[in-house]
């Protein structure tokens, strides 16, 4: 028999229909892997095999029924799921990686996961993030790092390096994230996998825990764009729990096998993504990927986005300002870890002071700063004139080509506390995926070579609005005439 | 020196929707129902969840600006106002700050040195905040935590610092609270703290155009409470004046039993609460064809009321003004007028602000609790204009009709109160009384007039009070005539 976990989620979904297995099978296969490797890996911060047995019982009994009698069937019943946690899943704990939530249990689902749900997914497990999305490495995480499938003294990425190493790792087929400044595209990046930060709007954010609010987005990760379309298309659209969701038609993404011709797709490469101190074999993977794109039927020109040195700076003003009012409800008093005092201000201090780790307080003082009276204007007040600039760029962009193609992450993935002690040094490696979400546009990064580590390398393509469509295409042809994204880490 | 105050006032008006102002919990009265039984994730400010805006609310909203001639902006922006305490869950309160949902209008005021615009600033809608208990148990102190009041739609309407005097500041009030009322926003139920006021108090010697340092006073959840400590800070403030010194910017509460105002922060200590558009919401926009909807609808308001009812009924000021406080009471009112005649009524203005109010104040009970029907109170007054019965009568039958079901009619009938106004039956009476006291009779004759009202007593009290008092004074004094014509001749 083949191994199960081995499967894209589009060819479990096949073997599940033509019924070479079943969903208790490729479960509980795949619990058997995780339980085999989560040791080394450390992808997940709560496993949920019980729910997830469950729910595959329920997913072979509702098909058995289907055979019977006919009618339709979830478009992706049975198959498995890792879900980010910073997304809520009613019934299990979400700790968003941190101390303060290590046991609160949501009483709700977010409406990603829940249309997942709906669409007949099984959830194995939560995985591992820097501790409220807030890294690029997982090493922020209170429960300890995840490391990279590929080599195991290097990080996976962050913020959503769990979910990228599970899905690496064979651990899971696909697993939602979020993406911010780039927590999606550059774990993908760093694991050699496929990962979508969707337009701002376009999947809820209704029980994904905040962050930063005018950025953050839920999305996905799989082997293949194939797999992450899928995904997407089950948990994209409008939500009235969300009112910065958009209520628009969620155009068709048919992604067939013999479908590489890219005729006609204007792709612009900006010059400003291709910077002093990028690692050369990143540049040249990707500007090799660019001409494959061309020899795909392409047309490739140069486009500027001139304001893009400012998006880390502004990222790191605008982000912090909302995380500090976002993280004000931690505060010992309705749900969450307490550490009690007879005065208020001393029960805040301790609790926040104690339970947070170092990198959350460094951005809710960042923050805080950002916003307070007499600073307001020249930092929050700026940063957001600057993110005007920004989306500009791409609007103005968007009137010259389809697409933008651009590096994920300046180098490979690092090695555990090369940049630990160094926080900019760290912020620097979201310098190429923070502008999408200061735009609010759709990215994906999928992987286009390695390096001489045997490290992957990733690439993004950014979008216009509500074209994640454009996104999967281009990466699908690419995907059909290269096999990158086909090649495992090898672990036993 | 003389000194003229500078009030501004601040009120923060509940809106009674359905829902709270961003997710679906009802809004309960929160000093009955059980702590904690009108919460869900997004009021308790559970992580990941969102605010969705109660359009009932912005409706509401909408009503007031209107109704107060503001300027309503097209787009709106919701901020988040950041501090840290036990009843705000999520940290930060979501409020509006540099895009109010209107600006610009004026309420029109009465005090007794005649009428006065106020101009209103803004009107912005915003969220409440929970509750805290303190208590003691066994030697330990908790504070308890009630989230049922969290979230509950806020609307703050900011006037101008237009008045000057206590009565203008509590005219304001209470004329907002009219408006508020007569809008169907709010219940006016100020023990159940639905509006609370919050007043800007500064002191200059008369004839300056400068402003003075001002204190806010906060928290204030009563008329009394405005009125007191507003005059409490302009004598504290004159007095500070008169010595020469300089008045403190700082923020006060008011301590109601002790009767003084006490500080809470300073200028140094004040809150930076680190404004910043929501993130969570977009743009608040509201379509002209809305507002035109809304503007459409608007009741007639207690100012317009109130000179209809001068015009149309020929009531004073005074009496108007009582009666449009309350859109229910005034509606009361114009049944009652309708079934009774135009010389009727201002007495049945006055029955409604006299016997009316004194019982529903005796009793707590609201004007739709009052089971007399306005055509029962019509029918009493007009058989009091009748003669039927007289005054004294008909306000004890008033009395029972409050505390039955009963008619007047069948009041009347069943006690036998029909009053005697016959020539005859009185004369009779008045007959009988003479002749029963003769010493007394002669004492009149002989010159001791007063005893005409002691006769009138002795016949009012024959006739059990049912007799027509001017009925009876005119047989008296017919028949203690022609007895002096006798005792004459
Ligand atoms: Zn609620």
């Amino acid at each position: 028999m083949t191994d199960l976990t081995q499967l894209t989620l589009r060819q479990a979904h096949q073997a599940l229909e033509s019924g070479e297995c079943s969903s208790l099978e490729l479960t509980r296969a795949t619990l058997e892997r995780i339980e085999r490797l989560e040791p080394k890996l450390h992808a997940f911060i709560t496993l949920t095999p019980e729910l997830a047995l469950e729910q595959a019982a329920q997913a072979d009994q509702l098909r058995a029924r289907w055979r019977r009698e006919g009618g339709e069937l979830p478009p992706l019943l049975g198959l498995p799921l890792a879900v980010k946690d910073l997304l809520c899943l009613a019934g299990v704990r979400c700790t968003c990686g941190s101390r303060i939530l290590e046991n609160f249990i949501p009483p709700y689902t977010a409406t990603s996961v829940e249309r997942l749900l709906t669409a007949g997914m099984v959830v194995i497990g939560k995985t591992n993030t820097d501790e409220y999305a807030m890294g690029s490495s997982t090493e922020n995480s209170a429960y300890g790092p995840t490391r990279n499938p590929w080599n195991l003294r290097h990080v996976p990425g962050g913020s959503s390096g769990g979910s990228a190493a599970a899905v690496s790792a064979r651990l899971a087929a696909a697993a939602l994230g979020t993406d911010t400044g780039g927590s999606v595209r550059q774990p993908a990046s760093f694991c050699g996998i496929t990962g979508l930060k969707p337009t701002y709007g376009r999947v809820s954010r209704y029980g994904l825990v905040a962050y930063g609010s005018s950025l953050d987005s839920v999305g996905a990760f799989g082997r293949t764009a194939q797999d992450v379309a899928l995904v997407f298309s089950q948990m994209a659209g409008y939500d009235r729990r969300d009112a910065t969701s958009m209520d628009l038609p969620l155009p068709a993404i048919q992604l067939e096998d013999d479908d590489s011709s890219l005729a006609g797709l204007r792709i612009g490469v900006p010059d400003e993504y291709f910077i002093q101190g990028i690692q050369p074999e990143v540049e040249n993977a990707v500007r090799r990927a660019i001409v494959s794109f061309e020899a795909l039927g392409a047309f490739v020109s140069p486009v500027s986005l001139p304001h893009t040195e400012y998006a880390l700076p502004v990222y790191y003003l605008i982000a912090p300002a909302e995380a500090s009012a976002n993280l004000a409800r931690y505060d010992g008093i309705r749900f969450g870890a307490r550490l009690d005092s007879d005065n208020i201000l001393d029960l805040f201090t301790r609790t926040r002071g104690q339970m947070f780790g170092a990198e959350v307080k460094r951005r809710i003082m960042l923050g805080t700063y950002a916003l307070s009276a007499g600073y307001y204007d020249a930092y929050y007040g700026q940063a957001q004139k600057v993110r005007t600039l920004i989306k500009r760029d791409f609007e103005q962009a968007f009137e010259k080509v389809d697409l933008i193609a651009a590096p994920v992450a300046p180098s490979t993935a690092f090695r555990f506390d090369e940049h630990l002690d160094d926080p900019l040094a760290m912020y620097l490696e979201d310098v190429f995926t923070l502008p999408a979400n200061l735009a609010g546009v759709p990215g994906l990064a999928f992987p286009v070579g390695f390096d001489s580590n045997n490290l992957p390398i990733g690439m993004q393509l950014m979008g216009p609005h509500f074209r994640e469509d454009l996104l999967f295409r281009a990466a699908h042809a690419y995907q059909q005439t290269t096999d990158w994204h086909q090649r495992a880490p090898s672990l036993s | 020196m003389k000194y003229e105050a500078v009030i501004g006032l601040e009120v923060h008006a509940e809106l009674a929707t359905q829902s709270k102002m961003f997710c679906p919990c009802p809004v309960v009265d929160s000093t009955q129902a059980a702590p904690n039984t009108a919460v869900c994730p997004v009021c308790a400010g559970m992580p990941g969840v969102l605010p969705v805006v109660n359009r009932q609310a912005v409706e509401y909203g909408l009503r007031v600006a209107l109704a107060l001639q503001c300027q309503v902006a097209h787009t709106s922006l919701f901020a988040r106002k950041n501090y840290f305490y036990p009843d705000l869950p999520k940290g930060y309160q979501i409020s509006q700050y540099e895009s109010p949902l209107a600006e610009h209008g004026r309420l029109l005021i009465e005090t007794t040195a005649g009428e006065r615009s106020i101009r209103i600033r803004r009107v912005h809608l915003e969220e409440d905040t929970g509750k805290l208990t303190h208590l003691s148990r066994d030697g330990e102190s908790f504070s308890l935590v009630d989230l049922n009041r969290a979230g509950v739609p806020l609307l703050e309407i900011v006037s101008e610092p237009d008045m000057h005097t206590v009565e203008e500041a509590r005219a304001y009030a209470s004329a907002l609270r009219a408006v508020l009322r007569a809008l169907g926003v709010n219940s006016g139920d100020m023990e159940k703290g639905v509006i609370r006021f919050e007043a800007n108090v500064s002191v200059r010697p008369l004839g300056s155009q400068v402003l003075g340092t001002r204190v806010e006073i906060k928290n204030l959840n009563s008329f009394r409470a405005l009125e007191r400590s507003v005059a409490y800070q302009i004598a504290q403030q004159s007095a500070v004046l008169e010595r020469g010194e300089a008045v403190q910017q700082e923020t006060l509460g008011w301590d109601d039993a002790a009767g003084v105002t006490f500080s809470q922060r300073s200028k140094e200590e004040a809150h930076d609460y680190r404004y910043f558009p929501e993130p969570d919401l977009p743009p608040l926009v509201v379509e002209q064809s809305w507002i035109d909807q809304i503007a459409a609808g608007l009741p007639e308001l207690p100012y317009a009321r109130r000179q209809r009812f001068i015009r149309q009924y020929g009531l004073t000021p005074a009496e108007a003004s009582l009666l449009v406080d309350d859109q229910d009471v005034a509606g009361y009112f114009e049944e009652v007028a309708a079934a009774l005649d135009q010389g009727s009524h201002r007495q049945a203005a006055n029955w409604i602000t006299g016997e009316l109010f004194a019982w529903m104040n005796q009793t707590g009970a609201s004007i739709r609790q009052v089971r007399v029907p306005p055509a029962g109170l019509a029918d009493l007054l007009a058989r009091l204009k009748r003669g039927e019965i007289n005054l004294t009568t008909a306000k004890a039958v008033f009395s029972e009709m409050l505390e039955s079901d009963q008619s007047a009619a069948q009041i009347i009938a069943a006690r036998g109160l029909t009053q005697i106004s016959a020539a005859e039956a009185v004369s009779a009476l008045v007959q009988q009384a003479l002749e029963a006291n003769p010493v007394e009779l002669q004492n009149y004759l002989n010159g001791k007039e007063t005893l005409e009202n002691w006769f009138f007593g002795q016949v009012m009290r024959a006739a059990a009070g049912q007799a027509n008092p001017q009925v009876v004074r005119a047989e008296l004094r017919r028949s203690l005539q022609a007895a002096k014509d006798a005792h004459r001749g």
